[in-house]
């Protein structure tokens, strides 16, 4: 087990966005969280990469650790990566140097060397081609202008050159057209492997078709309310989500989510 | 101005130029106004309006006495070296205001410059510098400037004769150290011949002690002149820097400043320029880093007279701890001043909770067919960026840092001496690190 988390509650003043969310992941697994707007998944994703913004209550455990214990740069470094819904345009610093001094900062915290210039370039120029992503963007200031596409573009980039052993996207999909949308799904697919595991938040079953989960959940109103393999991203894309709402919620006294 | 509460027993308005020997009698008359001009004017009080956010009655408390020349070791060159950075080229090295001649070094220059210490000007040069000690315009004196008149023993004169490129930037370093209360009063004068050109840095560092360095520094730039002027205050914590940087630039002249204010415990750089020559440029960039209990005061004035002048402001502040910055910026368009084309920004950073900035825009347009802009800002690091980088694995304390230099990176690309820039780089990325900036607040 990668990731356990149970009963998760998070809530900023007295707004409770999430309401005793239970989820388990097993490495090598991708799992999507759909839901309607508002419903706490991007909190979900915001509170597992350690935003300090809401009071949390729960467990999370992370490789058998207390993540919520954990700094974000310290999740980092454990390998928990999250891909921003909306990436933060950070004038002044070059994105390229960014990725240098997040990978090496990384590094230096996981006690391994840090990469001088040319090593980094060539691993950099590498990882580019997954995302096709031109050389052009990376002397520019991070996210900076950078259209919706580049932005997302640039979220896939920094995961692979961190190499997370859990990564959580955020509305990846949201502001891509088809073409774009095709470019990131497919880097998103060349980083799935046996030791990481993927938390994928949509709104929309189109990501699915091009990064098909092993179990989808259903998320409302703070909870996940419904699990199951992918086929139930298609009914939902059938029956919207006020259809699945009217059911009753599942039990949540045992975590959901696990495969057999 | 208001001479109560500030003409104290023991106050600086006492102390009499410790040598004034061989000079001209029109420098005895000179010193001797500019003490009256003190006894009669005081000491200005926050009710002045150019120094109503630094107070300097806890510096008049001070007894301080007259630096006279070294006596004592002097650092060594490579100590200098270190703390100013070494700029190759001309640099003439002051310690506690006085010319050290050891630590300096005089390169080959063109023909015709001359580059010598105010003192052997006042005997040598005194028909060079009377023009400019003497008529120095009267609606620019404050009891600090006058004070340096009075005082003054040493500083730099250079002199460009028309038609002259120095290449290598002149590197004037004023070291400080006090074991008691002293003041230093350098006066440095730069005269730009037509159509030359030169870079002229000044930089002040002090090691240790309670001093007040009371520095005025005239650049007089004839027609098509251009000069660059960089400023480095980086004093001890416990000193005081009062500096004024007064400039008279010629028809179709140019001058740039770039002031970086690090230490001092009250600091305040003023920069006063008339522009009373059709088409001159003048850039005015300030970047000002409080910290600690740390006041910097930066006051500025541009007088556009002539017409067609443009004039540019940028100046930044980052401030930590409970320091306190201050950006009080005043342009006048005189009538007549058409086609003036003047912009001014001042943008602050507080790290911290305790620091402060007062900015302060005034601008008085007496006519019209002008452009003028300006803009004022302050805010907080972006904390969406901050968990952006932390959520990179960029500690806390870094990812603030990386921002902060982010923010400040604008004016270090602009200083145009390489070696000068990667000095500032390296101090100011110093700076950064070890500031607290706010973590764990």
């Amino acid at each position: 087990m990668i990731l356990r988390v149970e009963n998760l509650h998070a809530k900023i003043g007295d707004n409770e966005i999430l309401r005793g969310v239970n989820l388990e992941v097993s490495p090598g697994e991708v799992h999507a969280v759909m839901g309607p707007n508002g419903s706490g998944k991007s909190t979900l994703a915001q509170v597992l990469a350690g935003r300090e913004d809401y009071d949390v209550t729960g467990r999370v455990l992370y490789e058998g650790q207390d993540l919520l214990a954990m700094s974000p740069e310290d999740r980092a470094v454990a390998g928990v990566f999250l891909a921003f819904q909306y990436p933060v345009e950070i004038p002044g610093v070059g994105n390229l140097y960014f990725l240098r001094t997040a990978l090496n900062s990384v590094r230096r915290l996981r006690g391994l060397d840090e990469l001088d210039a040319i090593d980094f370039l060539s691993l950099a120029k590498e990882r580019m081609s997954l995302v096709e992503m031109d050389e052009s963007i990376m002397s520019r200031s991070v996210n900076e202008g950078f259209s919706g596409g580049e932005k997302k573009r640039n979220e896939i980039l920094q995961m692979a050159v961190l190499e997370p052993k859990l990564a959580i996207l955020d509305e990846t999909d949201s502001g891509l057209d088809i073409d774009a949308l095709r470019v990131v799904a497919r880097g998103v697919n060349a980083l799935r492997s046996e030791g990481r595991a993927m938390l994928v938040i949509t709104h929309y079953q189109r990501l699915l078709d091009y990064i098909v989960p092993d179990v989808v959940h259903v998320f409302a109103d703070g909870r996940i309310v419904r699990s199951g393999d992918k086929d139930l991203a298609l009914e939902l894309e059938q029956r919207g989500y006020a259809g699945l709402a009217q059911r009753p919620a599942l039990e949540t006294s045992t975590p959901v989510g696990a495969t057999p | 101005m208001s001479a109560t509460a500030t003409t104290l027993p023991g106050g600086l308005e006492r102390l009499e130029p410790a040598a004034d020997g061989h000079h001209p009698a029109w420098v005895g008359r000179a010193r001797h106004d500019a003490r009256e001009w003190v006894a009669e004017h005081g000491f200005p009080t926050l009710k002045d309006e150019d120094w109503r956010y630094t107070r300097v009655a806890s510096i008049l408390e001070i007894p301080f006495e007259p630096a006279l020349p070294p006596t004592s070791p002097l650092p060594s060159k490579s100590a200098v070296d270190q703390v100013a950075g070494d700029l190759g080229g001309t640099r003439l090295v002051f310690f506690n205001g006085h010319l050290a001649r050891q630590l300096s070094s005089f390169a080959d220059l063109p023909p015709g410059v001359r580059v010598t210490s105010f003192a052997s000007a006042l005997v040598d040069d005194a028909p060079l510098l009377e023009p400019v000690l003497a008529g120095r315009s009267r609606e620019h004196r404050h009891a600090f400037t006058e004070l340096n008149l009075a005082l003054a023993e040493d500083g730099a004169i250079i002199h460009i004769p028309a038609g002259t490129t120095i290449a290598a930037p002149i590197h004037l370093v004023f070291v400080s150290a006090a074991v008691s209360p002293l003041v230093s009063s350098p006066r440095s004068v730069v005269l730009a011949g037509a159509r030359s050109r030169a870079t002229i840095v000044e930089t002040h560092v002090g090691s240790a002690g309670v001093y007040l360095t009371n520095a005025v520094t005239e650049v007089v730039l004839d027609e098509g002149a251009r000069v660059e002027h960089y400023k480095v205050q980086d004093e001890a914590d416990s000193a005081f820097h009062l500096a004024a940087l007064h400039v008279r630039p010629g028809r179709d002249s140019s001058f740039s400043t770039h002031s970086l204010a690090l230490g001092g415990a009250i600091a305040r750089h003023e920069v006063r320029v008339r522009l009373e020559s059709e088409g001159a440029e003048v850039t005015l960039n300030g970047l000002y880093l409080p910290e600690g209990e740390q006041h910097h005061d930066n006051p500025t004035l541009i007088e556009h007279v002539a017409p067609r002048c443009t004039s540019r402001q940028l100046y930044k502040g980052v401030l930590d701890g409970h320091g306190r910055g201050v950006f009080n910026g005043r342009i006048v368009v005189h009538p007549g001043a058409l086609g003036t084309d003047a912009s001014q920004i001042n943008k602050n950073l507080l790290l911290s909770d305790d620091a402060e900035v007062d900015t302060r825009p005034r601008l008085e347009i007496l006519t019209d067919d002008v452009r003028c802009t300006h803009g004022a800002a302050v805010g907080q690091l972006d904390e969406d960026a901050v968990f952006y980088l932390r959520s990179r694995g960029v500690p806390h304390q870094e990812a603030r840092a990386l921002l902060t230099h982010a923010f400040v990176r604008e004016l270090l690309e602009l200083i145009g001496v390489g070696a000068l820039r990667s000095h500032v780089e390296n101090q100011v990325a110093a700076r950064l690190r070890a500031a607290r900036v706010g973590v764990g607040r």
